[in-house]
């Protein structure tokens, strides 16, 4: 592979997306056919939900296509730096691929500039690369991610939410996607405060999570038999740290102690 | 209109070695040694902004001496490869071999093509999972590729520097030993190089998928300040 050189004004500077379009890596195009309709297909439930040390982000483990469950365990949170992540809903291969550009184009920005982007940088370049995914969104390959992280100029945690043509909404306290968004989105709206500890904050998330697979097929609970788990993460001052399972297991025998309850009672 | 004088080619390529030493021994010098933990990186650098020391891939680093917006150009296009690479392939497929050969085609190249040599003289360094397989790449301003395996030297006053060197390394040395040696062997006998003065750095084995780590500030000065045992 060679190296690439450019001269001064024909530089992409720290662009990562931009340099594998100069060098022939760009983006797949995928002929856009006025006639097709939109399909929804992101079959899932993300949310994130900011609280007292900053933000947690947390997304369920079922793939589906059509009727059939094509994955149990995979995995829609992820790390996108030290101080931010993004959680996928959409077409997983393309949501996917998007997911690892996005961390390679915050760390080629970091090592070639010499410092980070600011938070509202990272989340208007992701907003960017949904833009660029329009054609393969209106032929069905859709991505609709959140983003959040931990601003550190501000000391807060911030969210964001985008649309398929790339248009970035900040949330104030919450937001959803996928498929059943609806569900965890009204759970986590009626169970929200300002400012909340962690733990509440995680068990209002996997509540949340939890009511939105008892209504949406496309959205998996809590596997207790396999020991699968939603992927929940805090974003913080300490950066983005994963929940580990035995957390999550605890917790989620916790939540269905009370839920058995609830219906026992019917 | 007068004849146009004969060059003998040797001449020509003598000029522009000439042209391009001259070029780097203006500027200051650079250690990278290896020592217990991974690799370091010590420059002569009054200015804090502007870097010869940077971070290219997980755990490969670049360093620079001579004309800064030579180096500086080289260090990004190092970036770009490697990114390139590590997307197209995979983060392990990585290494600073290949880009060293890159990077002495692209030198080797521009000295004989070009109108003028690149006033520079690159490192490029890499630590391997164990002590023994760190490797330190020298490409010199004519494209010359060497690699060494305790230390390396760049820039102004290599010679005296790595003699000092010489008498100062020892394999396998904790951090604080390799720093003291290092800076010492840059100042020389007759000065001391305060924070303000240096720009250091390491490639660090250690659990995190990022080797490269800066030393600077107070973390530094406490270095320094250190008695090295």
């Amino acid at each position: 592979m060679a190296i690439p050189f450019f001269t001064p004004g024909d530089d992409p500077g720290p662009d990562f997306a931009a340099l594998l379009r100069r060098t022939g890596n760009g983006p797949v195009d995928i002929p856009m056919d006025g006639a097709d309709r939109l399909e929804i297909t992101h079959g899932t439930t993300c949310v994130a939900v900011r609280y007292a040390d900053g933000v947690i982000i947390a997304g369920d483990r079922r793939a589906t296509s059509g009727n059939w469950i094509s994955h149990r365990s995979i995995e829609k949170v992820f790390a996108a730096d030290k101080f931010s992540g993004v959680a996928i809903a959409g077409a997983a291969g393309p949501a996917i691929e998007m997911v690892r550009l996005f961390q390679l184009q915050l760390e080629h920005y970091e090592k070639v500039e010499g410092a980070q982007l600011s938070l509202e940088g990272k989340a208007n370049q992701l907003s960017q690369m949904i833009r660029n995914n329009l054609p393969a969104a209106m032929a069905g390959m859709a991505v609709v991610p959140i983003f959040a992280g931990f601003d550190r100029l501000r000391q807060t945690g911030r969210l964001f939410q985008f649309d398929i043509t790339g248009g970035r909404y900040e949330e104030a306290d919450h937001t959803a996607t996928g498929s059943g968004s609806m569900h965890a989105a009204t759970v986590v709206k009626l169970g929200f405060e300002p400012n909340m500890a962690r733990d509440a904050t995680v068990d209002l998330v996997l509540r949340a999570l939890w009511e939105a697979a008892d209504e949406d097929s496309a959205t998996g609970g809590p596997d207790l038999i396999r020991g699968i788990y939603p992927v929940v993460a805090t974003i913080t001052a300490d950066g983005f740290e994963r929940l580990a399972d035995e957390e999550l297991q605890d917790r989620s025998r916790t939540m269905i102690d009370e839920i058995s309850a609830r219906e026992a009672r019917r | 209109m007068s004849m146009p004088f004969y060059v003998a080619p040797e001449q020509v390529m003598k000029d522009r070695a000439d042209y391009a030493r001259k070029g780097i021994a203006r500027g200051r010098s650079l250690i990278a040694v290896t020592y217990a933990e991974g690799i370091l990186l010590a420059a002569e650098n009054p200015s804090r902004m502007l870097r010869k020391i940077s971070e290219i891939y997980d755990r490969i680093a670049f360093a620079g001496v001579g004309k800064y917006n030579e180096f500086d150009q080289l260090r990004i296009a190092g970036i770009r490869h490697a990114d390139l690479k590590g997307f197209s392939y995979s983060r392990e497929d990585v290494d600073a071999r290949s880009l060293a050969n890159q990077y002495a085609q692209i030198l080797g190249q521009v000295f004989t093509n070009e109108m003028k040599p690149m006033e520079v003289e690159i490192l490029v360094a890499e630590i391997g999972t164990e002590p023994g397989d760190d490797q330190l790449f020298h490409i010199q301003y004519d494209g010359t590729l060497g690699d060494e395996s305790s230390f390396t030297v760049l820039g102004g006053d290599s010679e005296a520097i790595k003699t000092r060197m010489g008498e100062n390394f020892v394999e396998g040395q904790a951090f604080n030993d390799a720093l003291h040696g290092a800076i010492a062997a840059l100042a020389g006998p007759d000065r001391t190089l305060g924070v303000n003065e240096l720009e250091v750095a390491a490639l660090v084995r250690n659990a995190h998928r990022r080797a490269f780590r800066r030393i600077e500030g107070d973390e530094l000065e406490a270095a320094l300040a250190a008695k090295s045992s």
